[in-house]
């Protein structure tokens, strides 16, 4: 069994959900970066899930696609993304989960992608790869014991369910609403409704992300949900205050707050 | 994978999980009324009488006679909106109207798909908005004009290269975002399965014609067919009903821009396999996989991607990619208007430049069947500050 797995079954014994953050790598630069992933660490996480940036990320709203953005600019690739985990696997206590699109890890090599990152990430997620095209994908990945995660959005059919939950062996990624990534301050309420049901068709943990904004979101969620992940949020804050002087520590009070 | 979804090794489904519905959706639908009579007869109604088809196949005689070639030239920019995506944004309008979607969305380079689209919107009492890069609003300015003529938003995209892919990524997260009532009427071979097919089926109508039109006249197949390679749709519009006649050369002209060595769009000269805007194919992308920025002069061709059925075309040899700079491409322009009276799009002077350099290959009087997708009213601005 994979360290994800295992893990949501000993937050489950202690009656905890998941805290999952996503940051961009190499935002606002590779230093700052580094120390806002220690400070996701310190603030609770239970999974970090690092996004490694594409010039093309159609499935993010603008706050990930500015970070991005400023992330390429400063020349974030792929190699460099392998040297910052290494130095930050022995810092940090939780697994981390890679996140990214098809292009950049294609470009690699699927055999080569998965053995550079075998024991530096846990997981891996990729926004435009659906479970029917990722057959080599997945039986790469658990050769080298890095599970896969894939989506469920509100307009997955149900025959579809089955073949989702089989390749998802760390968790499946329930997108809150049809758009990309941003916070919104409503989310739709029939997703209660939704996750009844599909909690009822698949084995695999459910975190919910797309969307996250607030504590008090965060906190109903994981009364349905096995895991929230928030993303953008964080961002956002980090846009806003990288420059006032106690940055960090402000940075990390906030990821506190949001995971209370 | 499936078979269905590919060309070969090239094509398939890159896209956001939210997607995955309304392109099988889509999928149904048009694999339903494909073969629907009334549909088609539907089709061909707006086809003929509102958009002009079918164009003539014009012997330019002049040109002929400059090059010692036979060139006919497939007069796609006499139908309604100047250009040859009128046929797509006709029948996949017509397939929004039957699928019931209240909202039309585009993406746009130089215009000409966004005109179309705004047109087929107008004409079907739909909401249209285009995306449109910032870059490309600027040196299109009259088809911007045309869209908002017609009742369309033209959105204006900011991000990225500010040109067709960025408003091809806008598009996208538009519609991830308003799947249940918009219908995205994207303008060009590529995106995921199935609009490489759709698009390719609805612009075949071009070498269906033109594959009767050369018998008619010629008595036999043409050597050559000759057309500009962006996204690909006028190119394999005209290759596609010649396919199995394995004589018949396709020449694809890409956009060379400045010159290899600085700014171009020739994905399958200069590209490599890698996934954009949700297809499989060849693009330029630098060594860590990220998308590169494309250049040309014509809009229409600023694309650092290309149609899967190219790439499959050219890993199987049927159909072989040259380029074609700014530089030549304005001789091209200059040459069709001066020795024809036509006054081409820039996307088409790149094939029309083509023939030069074609006239010192092939054999004299081989007969040459050209796309001229596109009238070039849109680029006298551009073509100004060169001449």
């Amino acid at each position: 069994m994979g360290l994800i797995r295992e893990k949501f079954r000993e937050l489950k014994k202690q009656g905890k959900k998941a805290f999952i953050p996503y940051m961009t790598f190499g935002f606002p630069d590779m230093k700052t970066f580094e120390s806002i992933v220690m400070a996701l660490d310190r603030a609770g996480a239970d999974f970090i899930e690092i996004g490694l940036p594409f010039s093309d990320p159609i499935a993010d709203g603008p706050i990930i696609q500015t970070s991005s953005k400023i992330a390429l600019d400063k020349g974030a690739n792929i190699y460099k993304l392998l040297s910052s985990l290494k130095k930050l696997k022995s810092r940090i206590r939780a697994p981390l989960i890679l996140m990214t699109y098809y292009n950049p890890v294609y470009h690699m090599g699927i055999d080569k992608f998965f053995k550079r990152f075998s024991r530096l990430i846990d997981g891996v997620i990729v926004a435009d790869l659906l479970a029917e095209e990722a057959g080599h994908f997945v039986n790469k990945a658990r050769e080298n014991n890095i599970d896969t995660i894939f989506f469920i959005s509100p307009t997955t059919q149900k025959e579809r369910l089955r073949l989702i939950d089989r390749l998802s062996s760390g968790f499946i990624y329930y997108i809150s609403v049809t758009g990309v990534t941003g916070p919104r301050k409503t989310l739709p309420s029939k997703i209660f409704k939704h996750i009844k049901k599909i909690k009822k068709q698949v084995r695999a943990a459910v975190c919910i992300g797309f969307g996250i904004s607030s504590q008090k979101q965060a906190r109903m969620f994981k009364k349905y949900f096995d895991g929230v992940i928030a993303g953008s949020v964080l961002i956002k804050k980090i846009l806003i205050c990288r420059k006032n002087r106690n940055f960090l520590k402000d940075f990390e009070k906030f990821t506190l707050w949001l995971n209370g | 994978m499936a078979k269905r979804e590919y060309f070969g090794d090239f094509g398939g489904r890159f896209i956001p999980e939210t997607l995955e519905y309304p392109l099988r959706e889509l999928d149904r639908a048009y694999r339903k009324y494909s073969r629907n009579k009334a549909f088609q007869d539907e089709l061909k109604f707006y086809l003929s009488r509102y958009a002009g088809r079918p164009s003539p196949l014009y012997f330019a005689k002049n040109l002929s006679k400059e090059f010692k070639l036979r060139i006919y030239l497939k007069r796609e920019d006499l139908l309604h909106t100047g250009a040859h995506k009128i046929n797509n944004a006709l029948g996949q309008a017509l397939l929004a109207v039957k699928m019931k979607k209240e909202r039309i969305i585009a993406e746009t380079g130089a215009g000409q798909h966004g005109v179309a689209t705004a047109t087929v919107a107008a004409l079907f009492g739909k909401k249209c908005d285009v995306y449109m890069g910032k870059v490309d609003i600027q040196r299109q300015r009259m088809n911007v004009f045309r869209m908002r003529l017609l009742g369309t938003r033209v959105l204006e995209v900011t991000s990225g290269s500010q040109t067709l892919k960025d408003a091809c990524n806008e598009a996208l997260r538009d519609w991830v975002t308003n799947v249940e009532n918009t219908y995205y009427l994207l303008g060009s071979t590529v995106g995921p399965y199935p609009y490489p097919l759709i698009v390719r089926d609805l612009q075949a109508v071009i070498g269906k014609e033109a594959r009767k039109q050369i018998l008619k006249a010629e008595k036999r197949l043409p050597d050559y067919l000759v057309a500009c390679v962006g996204g690909g749709s006028n190119s394999l519009g005209l290759f596609h009903p010649f396919f199995k006649d394995r004589k018949v050369k396709f020449l694809g002209v890409e956009a060379k821009g400045k010159g290899y060595l600085g700014h171009h769009a020739s994905s399958l000269i200069k590209g490599s396999v890698g996934m954009l805007h949700g297809s499989k194919s060849y693009v330029l992308q630098d060594k860590f996989g990220q998308i590169e920025e494309a250049y040309s002069v014509a809009a229409g061709l600023d694309y650092p991607g290309v149609g899967p059925e190219h790439s499959y075309y050219k890993k199987i040899k049927r159909a072989r990619y040259v380029g074609v700079s700014d530089k030549e491409a304005l001789q091209g322009f200059k040459m069709l208007s001066e020795l024809e009276g036509i006054i081409p799009a820039l996307e088409s002077a790149h094939a029309a430049a083509y023939l030069k350099n074609l006239s010192r290959s092939a054999k004299k009087n081989s007969i040459v069947v050209m796309c001229l997708s596109g009238r070039g009213d849109k680029d006298l601005e551009i073509v100004n500050e060169f001449i």
